[in-house]
């Protein structure tokens, strides 16, 4: 099953649009929340790097019997260390990103620390793509 | 404050906004759950690492991210301090994503310190 979004680079009112969604359509599935939650999370974080660092991007949601697999893809200015953008406390943020409560340079490990798996590809001058995947453990289910 | 006691059940959201002389902005029947633990804070990307589990999250910070934040994070409560108010587009999105806001005139150090009182947890 796949779904895709369309994320706004600095459009905050609409930033988690596409998180909320997600979080609904797998609650519906009927997913542990525990395993929900590691998902938005880290799906969150990664639409708001799009809205706080690029110009435009989609989320494509692809949810299977085995896992759950998020690939984001923008258009911006990319990431010229990737290395270094994973290290925490590492952020480009603006003060006016800061003052609402972002840009602590906490995203990129936080997706790490929810996700199975990470993935990040970037052409600077051009954009990023993002893959995350959860997999989705069918003995921790109905308990 | 003192009559508050610890308890398993936790405190429902509607006792935690007397607590804190605070006004519910979004009223309904989420209003009525309970919280057990807390997390004070202004900075969201914090918010997303912690474990929440019927938390209510204590900010001053008056965005829809906060919202976002704690829809994302399955905060239940936000309690927004220092006397701010908060605009209707964040009153409509909390109805939405079922998460109850208060404001409330005390410092977050002052709320923070009532919850604490009243025998809701730190997460950590
Ligand atoms: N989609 C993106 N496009 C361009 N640069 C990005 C993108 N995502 C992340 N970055 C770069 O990587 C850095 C680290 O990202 P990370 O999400 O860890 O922190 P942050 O977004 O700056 O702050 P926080 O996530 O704590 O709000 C960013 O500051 C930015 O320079
Ligand atoms: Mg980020």
């Amino acid at each position: 099953m796949k779904t895709q979004y369309d994320i706004e680079g600095g459009n905050f009112s609409k930033a988690g649009f596409a998180s909320s969604e997600v979080k609904r359509m797998l609650k519906q599935l009927n997913l542990d929340i525990k395993l929900i939650k590691r998902v938005v999370v880290a799906m969150y974080e990664g639409e708001v790097n799009i809205v706080v660092h690029a110009y435009h991007g989609t989320a494509e949601v692809d949810v299977s019997e085995k896992r759950i697999r998020i690939l984001f893809t923008d258009r911006g200015p990319g990431i010229k260390d990737i290395d270094q953008a994973m290290q925490a406390g590492f952020s480009t943020a603006t003060e006016k990103i800061r003052e609402m409560g972002f840009g602590a340079g906490m995203g990129l490990p936080n997706i790490k620390a929810h996700a199975d798996e990470l993935n990040i590809s970037s052409t600077p001058g051009k954009g990023t793509q993002v893959e995350i995947i959860c997999y989705i453990k069918k003995d921790h289910q109905n308990t | 404050m003192k009559q508050q006691t610890i308890t398993q059940e936790g405190v429902t959201i509607k006792t935690l906004s007397g607590i804190v002389s605070g006004n519910i902005v979004n009223p309904g029947p989420h209003n009525n759950v309970a919280v057990k633990t807390a997390f004070t804070s202004d900075l969201m990307s914090d918010v997303l690492t912690i474990d929440a589990c019927e938390t209510v999250l204590v900010t001053g910070l008056t965005n829809p991210q906060v919202v976002r934040t704690a829809e994302m994070s399955d905060i239940l409560c936000i309690i927004i301090g220092r006397n701010k108010k908060c605009s209707r587009e964040i009153v409509e999105l909390a109805t939405q994503c079922q998460v109850t806001v208060i404001e409330s005139p005390f410092s977050l150090y002052k709320i923070s310190g009532l919850l604490y009182e009243s025998g809701i947890k730190p997460i950590f």
